[in-house]
């Protein structure tokens, strides 16, 4: 019943808004006009390097809002959590982009008021107000961080330095090589296959007819002899390079960084295929029980300094231009090797997470929906 | 038997408590490695892990949360389980087979089920998930673990003793009490601290069954992915160890004095 | 009586659970539709992958029971009738002792043991032997799963060893059984019951794990409780994991049947 009062409510906001086109940011009705004070909890759905210490702490600190966090290894895991229990468990989540429709096609998230989040008019454009967390002008969350999935090899054993995702397939490397656990993988086999084999007709890795998808899942069938593990945590591929069992593997910066702070000889790189990638996103839940923390929080993590440490703790771009300089301040060089400064040419060329649907952007409407790709990757795993 | 046998059985002994205990052993030793990643060997040694585990507001709140979980499901358990198990055994009602075999499906189950069905069960009705609710779902196989000890030792005693009691004149609560109580006690004592081992351990039905509460199997679960902290989590290990080990043993010893008495 | 009622509560959840199994869920919303089908039941029965996720979970689940029976024996029997009291107690202590140092923490230990750079290879190496790569497989789970549920096995076949008078095996000596014999024809039959309660646990508690094949696992080693899981915490598909969830359900029905044939209920 709150349900469908809840979709009446969100529809008529919706056609509501041509009327107020003329407002930058538009208001729904039931967000939080003001931020209150605090209610002294905050409990959040983050991914592994997001919530650390370093701004959890000075946060905790100044607004009293004490932070519990919930760590997930996938989008997949993030959607199941936020719905969990009724939906009341959490308050944000740090959703990435093929996560958010989900979030808000359920009715899991509510509109954010933009009037109450400063830093959002330094955002870089195309993190405004991005298809993947804003629907009709409603936005439902706020852009934070952004960066690719990474070719990550130890320098020592794997010489000379790859350049192309091909070395994952490689039987040179079998038992050696590590993927992660994650049905989104598929896209970036698609992406592999969009240049090495065109005339399949690849154009988008998310958008993928059964035929393309046969053609990808043979090439994931043939690499899982040649994997060591599947890793569904971060922490997994940590140890996985740490103690040899690995030698290369696909990765998030994060895992790069944590690796070189241990002192084993990692790099990694950006394959000329192209890579895929996550833009994320701070959604509030629909039945958040502590709003005015979760806003706070949210006007925490944009501001430029903390977006920084961000930044390079994980090795991802913040959205916030202003923080170039405070990445500069810390580590020398970092805003341009994590392209906080780069054109737009070159976000437009990763190729975001996004879940796939039946409609594909050609106008027609053959292509696989994700519950095919959870199946086929059951498959592909054994 | 033989010599030999006796060397035998003793070498085989050995190993399995080796076989048993290497695991442990590394725990332990970890607690005192300096990396945050684990790897063999250890390349430098270090105490800083203890203090700052200490330290950690988080590590102490879950692990207060797991005792607290773990001592109200075992006092249900106990409560209950006995009271299960004198019924089945004394009783004859309707069912009873159908109590008896249900009575094992909460151990007999995959974990997996138990949390599936309690999760989607409290979603239905609308209970939010929280403290109680992971003590409903740990109290499900500690009262199963209860109950069949109780019935077992139950099955074993002469069930004149409890009629000759009555005949002399006390009354069922009074035969209960200075009677039956006296000797299921060591089987509910055992039956109890197995159960609290359990619960304390318990991660698969609590991450079903928990909201945002954190026990301390599903913070270790956590640390282990907030920025590499394994090392925190052996030291908690360690701990933990460190202060059971007195009193398992000495629960140990008291019920296996209590039970020769009756065997 | 509070017991039955709590019983009635568990049942109803489970049986709440099961009726899902033919539901299905909108992929978008994770709405579980108000519509009755088969469709999940006919997808676990066509699609081959769910087969072998199946016989690898109860292969693998049986092959813990039987090494775990293996190793249970030796100490249970040195436990039951050749220590002393007070070596009794320290040994079911010690026995006990495993179960208080976290899951996870033990299962990470064996990964450190078990990685290419981790102890054993370490130790092979050492004495010479080529080195094991045995890491993240079904037989690093056979290890571990085996590690984990042996003192579940130890207790009950103790206790059903502990319950044998002396006087049988003297009975069995005095009318010329040798060693061997006795153990054969009398003190395993009658320890029996207490092998099959063990059981039980090792089997039902592989059988529904998914931490271990997540965290040692390779990939071929996803279990039904890893299906399961993935359905359920992951796509939120709950209709098709209660579906699968039968399979382990009427193995256990099965199983719980079988064991008590052989009067496993009362050993326990």
């Amino acid at each position: 019943m709150r349900r469908k009062a809840e979709r009446w409510a969100t529809l008529a906001a919706a056609l509501l808004l041509p009327a107020l086109q003329g407002q930058a940011i538009a208001a729904s009705p039931g967000m939080l006009q003001q931020i209150g004070p605090g209610e002294g909890t905050l409990n959040i759905v983050a991914w592994e390097g997001y919530a650390q210490d370093d701004w959890v702490k000075p946060f905790e600190q100044q607004t009293g809002c004490h932070v519990n966090r919930k760590y997930a290894g996938s989008s997949d895991e993030m959607v199941a959590l936020m719905r969990s229990g009724g939906g009341n468990q959490y308050d944000l989540v740090s959703a990435s982009g093929d996560a958010t429709l989900r979030l808000i096609y359920g009715h899991n998230v509510q509109p954010i008021n933009l009037a109450l989040i400063p830093a959002w008019q330094h955002f870089i454009p195309q993190l405004k107000s991005a298809n993947f967390n804003t629907v009709r002008g409603v936005h439902y969350g706020v852009s934070y961080e952004w960066g690719p999935n990474v070719l990550l090899w130890n320098t020592q054993k794997l010489q000379p330095a790859p350049d192309s995702w091909s070395v994952i397939y490689d039987k040179a490397h079998a038992g050696q090589i590590t993927v992660p656990d994650n049905p989104i993988q598929i896209a970036d086999a698609a992406l592999y296959l969009a240049s090495k084999q065109p005339d399949l007709g690849i154009t988008d890795p998310y958008e993928l007819t059964e035929k393309q998808m046969d053609a990808v899942v043979a090439l994931l069938k043939q690499q899982r002899s040649l994997i060591k593990k599947y890793w569904a945590l971060a922490s997994d591929e940590i140890d996985l390079f740490k103690n040899g069992d690995v030698v290369v593997g696909a990765a998030w910066p994060y895992q790069t960084n944590t690796l070189k702070a241990a002192h084993v000889p990692v790099a990694d790189t950006l394959p000329k295929e192209g890579v895929t990638g996550w833009a994320d996103t701070w959604m509030l839940s629909a039945k958040a029980p502590h709003p005015n923390c979760a806003y706070r929080w949210i006007n925490w993590v944009t501001t430029p300094k903390v977006q920084a440490q961000q930044a390079l703790y994980f090795g991802e771009t913040p959205a916030n231009t202003l923080a170039c300089k405070e990445m500069d301040a810390l580590q020398a060089g970092s805003c341009s090797q994590y392209h906080a400064d780069a054109p737009a040419s070159y976000f437009d060329q990763i190729r975001f997470w996004k879940t796939p649907r039946t409609e594909c952007g050609n106008g027609k409407d053959d292509c696989l929906d994700y519950s095919v790709w959870q199946r086929k990757w059951q498959e592909i795993k054994g | 038997m033989t010599a030999a046998g006796r060397i035998a059985l003793g070498a085989a002994c050995a190993a399995i408590l080796a076989f048993l205990f290497i695991p442990v052993a590394i725990i332990l030793t970890y607690a005192f490695a300096a990396s945050n990643i684990q790897s063999w060997p250890i390349a430098a040694f270090s105490l800083k892990w203890f203090p700052e585990t200490w330290a950690n507001g988080e590590v102490r709140a879950a692990l207060g949360l797991s005792l607290e979980v773990a001592a109200t499901a075992t006092a249900i358990a106990v409560v209950l389980g006995t009271l299960a198990a004198m019924a089945v055994h004394r009783m004859r009602f309707f069912g009873r087979e159908v109590v008896s075999f249900a009575l094992v499906l909460p151990i007999a189950l995959p974990g997996v089920l138990t949390g599936m069905a309690l999760n989607s069960y409290f979603v239905f009705w609308g209970i939010d998930l929280s403290f109680w609710t992971i003590i409903i779902g740990h109290a499900t196989f500690c009262l199963v673990i209860v109950y069949n000890n109780v019935i077992a030792r139950l099955r074993r005693l002469p069930g004149s003793l409890v009629e000759a009691s009555l005949d002399l004149g006390a009354g069922p609560w009074r035969s209960f009490r200075r009677i039956t109580l006296p000797m299921i006690a060591s089987a509910v004592g055992a039956g109890a601290l197995l159960a609290f081992a359990l619960s304390f351990d318990e991660v698969i039905v609590t991450t079903f069954t928990a909201g945002a509460q954190t026990t301390l199997p599903l913070w270790i679960f956590g640390a282990i992915r907030l920025g590499q902290r394994m090392p925190e989590v052996n030291v908690v290990v360690f701990a933990v160890i460190a202060i059971t080990i007195i009193p398992v043993l000495l629960a140990q010893r008291l019920m296996g004095a209590a039970g020769r008495l009756h065997k | 009586m509070p017991a039955t009622w709590f019983c009635a509560c568990y049942l109803a959840a489970l049986a709440a659970l099961f009726v899902s199994a033919f539901r299905r869920v909108d992929t978008m919303t994770g709405e579980i539709l108000p519509v009755w089908t088969l469709a999940n039941f006919r997808i676990l029965a066509t699609d081959p992958v769910y087969r072998t996720v199946a016989l690898r979970t109860i292969g693998i689940a049986a092959a813990v029971t039987i090494t775990d029976a293996i190793l249970a024996w030796p100490f249970a029997y040195a436990m039951a009738r050749a220590v002393g009291p007070r070596l009794r107690a320290v040994l079911m202590a010690l026995v006990m002792l495993p179960l208080w140092s976290s899951y996870l923490a033990r299962v990470y230990a064996w990964r450190l043991i078990l990685a290419h750079d981790g102890a054993l290879n370490w130790a092979l190496h050492a004495i010479g032997l080529p080195r094991a790569s045995i890491g993240y497989s079904n037989w690093a789970m056979w290890i571990v799963f085996s590690y984990l549920w042996l003192p579940f096995m130890i207790l009950p076949v103790f206790a059903a060893l502990e319950r044998i008078p002396d006087s049988v095996l003297e009975a069995s000596g005095d009318l010329g059984a040798r060693g061997a014999t006795t153990l054969r024809r009398v003190l395993l039959p009658m320890a029996l019951p207490g092998i099959v309660a063990g059981s039980i646990f090792t089997f039902s508690l592989t059988l529904g794990d998914y931490v271990t094949p997540m965290l040692v696992g390779g990939p071929g080693s996803d279990f039904i409780g890893n299906v399961v899981y993935a359905s359920v915490g992951v796509s939120n598909n709950i209709p098709f994991a209660a579906a699968y969830a039968v399979l382990p359900l009427l193995v256990m029905a099965g199983y719980l049947l079988i064991a008590r044939r052989l009067g496993a209920f009362e050993a326990l």
